[in-house]
């Protein structure tokens, strides 16, 4: 993998912008068909960067009926709620780890150092991160909605609004990811400095839920949630190489 | 004009500026305070509707106005400090982070105490208390990253980030919880008031409010002058400084 960019072993670390890296720039479908080549190959030998949002979400999702018992009608009225939240706290907990191990290892200093676009390269790794630990929360939420009860005809919008959200909250918890790279209880820090911020999504997301469950238009929902999505898309990647800009160079 | 922010960007010339000016500001507050509180506690009458339990509306509408204005104020010093590099805003920015989330707190406090006369419990999920509950989760966040990060200047850098990301976000926050709040609740809340408020009880809340913005002032004047000392300790003017030898 690391043929993919003979140019970034530049002797001098110091000299990042001079000439002789501009001139390896490559093209922007190559450049992020470089990264989500890397990243997938990265996460399908490391199951576990997949697999367990996948696991917590379903695990929490099963906690609550133990706690606030199982009449079918309470779990009904609640199934948005559980279910958005649960969702929100799985992709935000495996955000946690969006830029640790290239971190760790030098590959971010690497990747900031490259000459490429930044803000590309933050847009190509959030989005192979979704794909592989967002979307499989996508697949099992109508098993999970079954559990707890919520009348079949709401499950695609739940599922729609789930699409629309969870991407969102990759995009603004890459922000958060890319704050607290580096630090050590980076998992609960990332949490305190993004939760507050995706509470938006989790109110239209869930209200979208409640709406459709109780047999009402949700289109209303579903294209704020959309609206958020694409202001995410556009300032999340800037902000958030920003913010890597900054915790490489804090380390060195 | 860079040249004159940088002249009176300097550290010293700003460490004496505010050591000269906060005496003179702290004094305003107290006589602006005493006059708003004397007027608005004494001398305005009670409401009609909501009796005396209406007057702690003169220190709640104040924090809230000022937990929002600190953050802005904190937010517009963090992006001149991204863009500038002025190390004055940073200052400016750390400073403000901590009066702003006590003002956040006392108007959550003052809300939920005036929440138990008026509806009969604590908490509510209005939207405004939300949004606040939100804001003060906004500032800690601010602070829990500050303090997270060793490098004081990527920590300066990172939490200038979080605070301009904040702020774009507050407006979204605020709407959101603002239309969640009337979904769940139709109309349990009416403020009593608002743009008709009669002029015996609108000046004393103005009062208030200006007095609780030179109280803002006065304390961030001191904590300016604590942030340039711990920035600057090693420097040889503050070496110089007769307060610092003197302990």
């Amino acid at each position: 993998m690391n043929s993919d960019k003979p140019a970034t072993g530049s002797p001098v670390p110091g000299s990042g912008e001079s000439a002789g890296v501009e001139s390896t720039t490559v093209g922007i479908v190559s450049l992020i068909g470089c990264i989500v080549r890397r990243e997938w190959l990265v996460a399908l030998r490391n199951p576990g960067q997949w697999v367990n949002p996948l696991l917590f979400f379903i695990v929490v999702v099963s906690l609550f009926p133990l706690g606030v018992g199982p009449s079918p009608s309470t779990l009904a009225s609640i199934a948005p709620g559980v279910l958005w939240v649960s969702a929100l706290l799985a992709v935000l907990l495996s955000l946690g780890a969006l830029f640790d191990a290239d971190y760790a290892d030098g590959t971010l200093e690497q990747l900031v150092l490259s000459g490429q676009s930044l803000p590309l390269i933050v847009l190509a790794k959030v989005l192979v991160h979704w794909l592989l630990s967002g979307l499989p929360l996508l697949f099992v939420s109508p098993l999970l909605a079954l559990l707890l009860n919520l009348p079949v005809h709401a499950i695609p919008v739940l599922m729609v609004s789930l699409f629309l959200g969870t991407l969102t909250l990759s995009f603004v918890g890459a922000i958060g990811a890319a704050l607290t790279v580096g630090l050590n209880q980076a998992g609960v820090l990332l949490s305190l400095l993004v939760l507050p911020l995706s509470v938006p999504v989790l109110i239209f997301g869930s209200s979208a839920v409640v709406a459709a469950a109780s047999g009402l238009g949700v289109a209303g929902q579903l294209l704020v949630l959309a609206a958020l999505l694409l202001l995410a898309l556009a300032l999340a990647p800037l902000t958030a190489a920003l913010a890597l800009r900054i915790g490489v160079s804090g380390s060195s | 004009m860079f040249k004159w922010i940088h002249r009176f960007g300097s550290a010293p010339f700003v460490y004496r500026l505010a050591g000269w000016l906060s005496p003179w500001i702290g004094g305003a507050c107290l006589l602006v305070l005493i006059a708003g509180l004397y007027l608005g506690l004494i001398v305005a009458p009670a409401d009609y509707e909501q009796g005396e339990s209406y007057r702690i509306i003169y220190v709640h509408v104040p924090a809230a106005i000022l937990s929002m204005f600190v953050y802005l104020v904190m937010a517009i010093a963090s992006a001149i400090f991204l863009i500038w590099r002025l190390k004055l805003a940073d200052v400016i920015a750390q400073a403000s982070a901590p009066i702003g989330a006590s003002f956040t707190f006392l108007a959550l406090v003052t809300g939920s105490l005036w929440g138990k006369p008026m509806w009969g419990t604590w908490w509510i999920w209005d939207g405004r208390l939300t949004s606040e509950l939100l804001l003060l989760f906004l500032y800690f966040g601010y602070m829990a990253l500050r303090g997270a990060i060793e490098h004081p200047q990527s920590a300066a850098r990172a939490a200038a980030v979080l605070a301009v990301v904040g702020v774009i976000n507050i407006p979204i926050i605020h709407y959101s919880v603002e239309w969640w709040s009337t979904l769940h609740q139709p109309s349990t809340i009416t403020k009593s008031g608002g743009p008709s408020i009669h002029k015996s009880m609108a000046v004393p809340l103005f009062l208030m409010i200006f007095g609780f913005q030179l109280l803002y002032a006065y304390v961030l004047l001191i904590r300016i002058r604590i942030g340039i000392l711990q920035r600057e300790a090693r420097t040889s003017w503050v070496a110089k400084l007769p307060e610092v030898n003197r302990v």
